[in-house]
């Protein structure tokens, strides 16, 4: 069982009827997720993928017993649609949607934390526990059950990761994708409890990028409350400073948040981190042995 | 996106942040005028979006209309860290006695708007803050509550005010930069020096800074408008307005891929294995056939590119629409440097078909595409 989704997992898909939303909706569906339902304003009544959609996710929870949504909102009505979701009565909102603005989320991780409501992302590919349920864009085929648990700040990093283990024939126990936005829902260490404690997770694999100081934060918990083996990736070390690469969360200013800091923080609480994405996997594959 | 020194001015003006009441020139005549206008000595200040001006020589005083002509004739054409100066600000001078810092920030750790206020203003704050941060004194912003009165007092009285006359005029001025900061949706607002002038020791804020959420653009027609496209090269606007987050770098390898931290990493492993990349370039989730061919000519544009490298992991973009959009660049730029293709993910293998037709060198792995790619641009 994964640390967020898995077969427990009773979906609904807020923006179910656009093109994002109806593709990977598809896509998750094939996967295995149970999804339930889905939202689009306006659009009540009407059934997409052969399941009912819902006026306000309310009314979602309320008709189908849903746990968790996803949101795949375009990103002027995201924040609202996160809000919405944490009102709802799910445990647990994932925010694929890039490009909501940075002062909406100060809100919006302010109301879900109150809440008590798990939020993943914004800007991220969401959750996906292998064999049993994807929630988000992560594609399927570069993951297989296993005993490694990854968190990351990077989509398509996480899924070359992933893949690059797999191939060697080493599973995951749970993807997470937390995003590369400033201020994301749950950060690394919320993560990183999560794997200490799940039974099945074994090996930690942590990848970030520059920007912020979350990862050099995440080290700190390491160094106390982490005794799994952590193995890191850290993109950016040939980025400028003061360039926004592509991320909004992944900049360098006032000398904070390069990829040697973070480096040289998770080095320090005896993570090893990797040159090159495919590298993770390589230790990871010696270690084993 | 970053804002002018005036046009931050004019936007703390509107709010009611006392700022001097100067005016643009784009010629020495012009500020000849303004000088005139103002009557009395002037500063003549560069209009460019970098900082240190004042030590490139950009920001000159002058004590009547002829010298500000001069100044300004002096300053618009120098170029500034690359960039031509087009435009100066003419300010009448004022009568510094104390430079103060006010600024507005993002703090992401703290996950809040946070205040910063220091008695060491006019000089570079991330200086302060390295080498002496007790001068530094923060609050952070409920974003329900907004800034509150006790707050600002906090950081009037933390930097030394005394004067119940300037702690009060501060505190306005704190909230009226936290009101800026929320309505323009920045990242960044800062005013520095917040001087103190005059016999009557009034607050005014000499010099602004603003930077704008770029995400939040949508809903602030006004202030894109605002948008300095002379400042921007050719890549860097066909990016923006293609949709794509694009750098321009040194190195002779050119970069398409599909994600910020991806993209990164691609560098990274070409720096590893050797190489120099010339680029960053995101072309980001869900592109499109035509977003692809933009970042094609965008990355072509570069006489450095030897050899591009593609690499593509399909979660929402998916690799066909990818491969494709490929195909179609190919077709319309018809390069005469080499590619080297990686796509692997969502509809990979209708990609891979898709590029093997069009003659395309792949690669599975990305340490393979980059020594591929290292390679080439050696030959």
């Amino acid at each position: 069982m994964g640390i967020l989704v898995g077969n427990h997992t009773r979906l609904i898909v807020q923006g179910i009827t656009g093109r994002e939303g109806g593709f990977h909706t598809q896509q998750m569906m094939e996967y295995g997720t149970q999804v339930v339902g889905g939202v689009t304003p306006g659009r009540g009544g009407e059934t997409a993928f052969g399941v009912p959609v819902f006026n306000t996710m309310k009314e979602a929870v309320r008709e189908t017993g849903a746990n968790t949504s996803v949101v795949f909102v375009p990103a002027p009505f995201a924040a609202d649609a996160i809000l919405e979701a944490a009102d709802s009565g799910v445990e647990l909102v994932i925010a694929i949607t890039e490009g909501i603005p940075v002062l909406d989320m100060v809100k919006v991780k302010k109301f879900v934390d109150e809440r008590g409501v798990l939020l993943v992302g914004p800007n991220c590919p969401g959750v996906l526990t292998p064999g049993e349920a994807k929630v988000g864009i992560i594609p399927g085929t570069v993951a297989t059950p296993g005993p490694v648990g990854i968190v990351s700040r990077s989509g398509t990093l996480t899924y070359e990761v992933a893949y690059e283990l797999t191939l060697r024939g080493i599973g995951q126990s749970s993807i997470v994708g937390i995003g590369g936005d400033p201020i994301p829902g749950m950060n690394f260490i919320d993560v990183l409890r999560r794997f200490q404690e799940d039974p099945q997770t074994e090996v930690i694999v942590l990848i970030g990028e520059i920007g912020g100081t979350d990862e050099e934060q995440a080290a700190e918990f390491i160094r106390e409350h982490v005794t799994k083996p952590v193995y890191a990736f850290i993109a950016g070390r040939t980025a400028p400073p003061g360039k926004r690469m592509g991320h909004a969360g992944a900049i360098i200013s006032g000398g904070e948040g390069t990829a040697e800091s973070k480096i040289r923080a998770l080095e320090a609480v005896g993570a090893k981190v990797a040159a090159y994405p495919a590298q993770v996997a390589e230790f990871i594959e010696q270690d084993l042995k | 996106m970053k804002l002018h020194e005036y046009q931050s001015k004019r936007l703390f003006d509107t709010y009611g942040i006392p700022v001097p009441q100067g005016e643009v020139a784009e010629t020495p005549e012009q500020a000849r005028e303004i000088a005139a206008r103002i009557g009395g000595p002037v500063v003549v200040k560069a209009q460019v979006l970098v900082g240190g001006r004042g030590k490139a020589g950009g920001v000159k005083l002058a004590k009547t209309p002829d010298e500000a002509e001069q100044r300004a004739k002096e300053i618009l054409g120098m170029e500034i860290k690359g960039l031509p100066v087009k435009k100066v600000l003419v300010d009448p001078a004022a009568d510094i006695r104390e430079e103060l810092y006010l600024g507005a920030v993002l703090d992401r750790a703290a996950r809040r708007v946070a205040l910063m206020a220091s008695a060491a203003g006019g000089v570079d704050i991330e200086e302060v803050a390295a080498t002496t941060p007790e001068k530094i004194v923060t609050v952070r912003v409920d974003p329900l509550v907004g800034l509150a009165d006790y707050q600002a007092r906090e950081l009037a009285y933390g930097i030394g005010l005394r004067e119940r006359a300037t702690v009060r005029q501060f505190v306005g001025i704190a909230r009226a930069l936290y009101r800026v900061f929320v309505e323009t949706d920045a990242s960044l607002a800062e005013i520095n020096p917040l001087a103190v002038v005059g016999s009557e020791h009034q607050l005014m804020a000499l010099d602004g800074k603003i930077v704008l959420d770029d995400n939040a653009l949508f809903r602030h027609s006004d202030l894109a408008e605002m948008r300095d496209e002379s400042e921007e090269t050719e890549a860097e606007r066909e990016a923006r307005l293609n949709g794509l987050s694009y750098v321009e770098l040194e190195g002779n390898i050119g970069c398409m891929v599909n994600g910020a931290g991806l993209a990164m990493a691609t560098m990274d492993v070409i720096k590893f294995f050797g190489g120099e990349p010339a680029n960053f370039l995101d072309i980001g989730g869900g592109a499109r056939a035509e977003k692809v061919a933009a970042a094609m000519r965008i990355i072509l544009r570069d006489p450095n590119v030897r050899v591009v490298l593609i690499n593509i992991f399909g979660g929402i973009t998916r690799g066909d629409e990818v491969a494709r959009g490929i195909v179609q660049a190919l077709e319309e730029v018809k390069p005469s440097v080499p590619f080297v293709a990686r796509i692997v993910g969502t509809n990979a293998e209708q990609a891979r078909e898709i590029l093997q037709a069009a003659d395309m060198m792949t690669a599975t792995t990305l340490a393979e595409a980059a020594q591929k790619a290292v390679e080439l641009a050696r030959a």
